[in-house]
């Protein structure tokens, strides 16, 4: 398995990969940490005509804390977010689901734009932007724009980009206070693809629970503050209307029931977290 | 911003265990088989090719990383390390490989050059592993020859020797 062949730029500034992507559109890929796309390549699921990567343009290497939100630029590898103080202190949602990206050997070089950019529907990363109602940032040569989370995310591996518009960055909400926060996973392995994660936010009057791996893309759902059975009956609804389907590594059915088990620990967890 | 063709060689250099190491490859070449074909490092071995397994695994810029998921042309100007430098001399072997041997931790030896590069990235940060923190690196490997078992209690006993010996320096 090895990749077809492709031109290669090695981009130095963003207006160069914008340049490249106005030129070329669906021809040209953007290669970022390269952990979903160059296994689509040596696959021979992608083909495309040029490759430009990104990696080595400096100002998309940057976490910036703004005042609501800390944004992740298009460059930052998981490994560095990780790392990085701000994320534990600001997004401990995000923060608590990285370790669950891959393995250390993939976050090392896999990037936190480029997870969304690449939008599997299993995926902890966008699960997280959606859940905390994130924005993604999205650039041409000629104008920028944002795009909620739950707007980006159109589909299997779709999104709302178009073929000349860059995943400059995304931008995760700062905690609030009074909210609380809480992940969890279900796979065969660690590492592996989640068959079910959940995400969810807590305040005093709202719980939001969001669900990846079950549904085509990463699906939150706003209830009140529920307990006992309503919670239970609440779930069980949600379950069902994400309508997952049978698949090598579960059934629907099984799907729909760790929808129903993590959504009610994971929402307790993060009642429980409340700060 | 060069273009890089893909009916073209292309320079590239890169520091491989220290030594700068030039070649010329097409954009579309892997890392791992640029060290193995082009170089003749065939220390690195090459599984799945899509990232699972973990064979490839070799050190770049101080973090492991899939030389599978690596184009050559991304490896210039990086530090790259691979089971050929972890050896002090040909007639020694490192802390962590004589934990290997001792242990039992390899039999066909396929995922081993992996396994050591990863163990030897982390031993390099962290001289006190927690058990739970060496199964996570040691999790991002296959192996189907050991069990794993003998794998954990090797890198134990690595990390237990490092920090001896770093106790003495």
């Amino acid at each position: 398995m090895k990749p077809p062949a492709f031109d290669y730029i090695c981009a130095r500034t963003v207006d160069e990969i914008t340049a490249t992507l106005q030129e070329h559109g669906s021809e040209a890929r953007v290669l970022a940490g390269g952990q979903s796309l160059i296994a689509m390549l040596n696959m021979r699921l992608a083909r495309p005509a040029l490759l430009v990567d990104l990696m080595r343009v400096e100002p998309l290497a940057q976490i910036i804390e703004e005042t609501d939100a800390i944004t992740i630029t298009a460059a930052v590898r998981q490994s560095a977010a990780m790392a990085h103080p701000v994320l534990k202190r600001d997004v401990p949602l995000l923060a608590a689901a990285l370790p669950w990206v891959g393995h250390l050997q993939t976050r090392s070089r896999g990037t936190i734009c480029g997870s969304v950019a690449h939008a599997d529907p299993s995926a902890e990363i966008p699960l997280c932007l959606v859940a905390l109602e994130g924005e993604v940032r999205l650039l041409t040569r000629r104008k920028r724009r944002r795009v909620t989370a739950e707007a980006f995310f159109t589909g299997m591996m779709a999104t709302d980009r178009e073929d000349d518009e860059l995943v400059e960055a995304v931008a995760y909400p700062k905690r609030r206070p009074g909210a609380g926060y809480a992940f969890i996973e279900v796979g065969r392995r660690h590492g592996d693809f989640a068959i079910v994660a959940c995400a969810a936010v807590v305040d005093a009057a709202r719980m939001r629970l969001a669900v990846a791996g079950v549904a085509d893309r990463p699906t939150a759902r706003d209830f009140p503050r529920l307990e006992g059975t309503a919670l239970d009956d609440a779930l069980n609804a949600f379950a069902w209307e994400l309508r997952g389907s049978d698949d090598i590594h579960a059934t629907a059915r099984y799907r729909r029931e760790l929808v129903r088990q993590l959504g009610r620990k994971v929402l307790l967890e993060a009642a429980a977290c409340r700060s | 911003m060069p273009k890089l063709n893909p009916d073209r060689r292309h320079q590239v250099s890169f520091t491989l265990n220290g030594k700068t190491t030039s070649m010329e490859v097409e954009s579309r070449i892997l890392l791992c088989d640029a060290l193995r074909h082009i170089v003749g490092a065939t220390g690195t071995h090459v599984g799945c090719e899509h990232g699972v397994c973990g064979a490839c695994t070799v050190i770049v810029d101080g973090l492991p990383a899939r030389s599978c998921l690596m184009l050559a042309v991304q490896a210039q100007g990086c530090d790259i390390r691979t089971v050929e430098g972890l050896a002090p001399s040909p007639d020694r072997l490192s802390v962590l490989q004589a934990a290997f041997r001792r242990h039992h931790a390899l039999q066909c030896g396929f995922c081993t050059a992996g396994i050591l590069m990863s163990l030897h990235a982390y031993l390099s940060t962290s001289l006190r592993p927690s058990e739970e923190e060496l199964k996570e690196v040691i999790g991002g490997h296959l192996c189907r020859c050991t069990g794993y078992a003998p794998i954990l209690a090797a890198a134990l006993e690595a990390a237990a020797t490092l920090r001896r010996e770093s106790l003495h320096v």
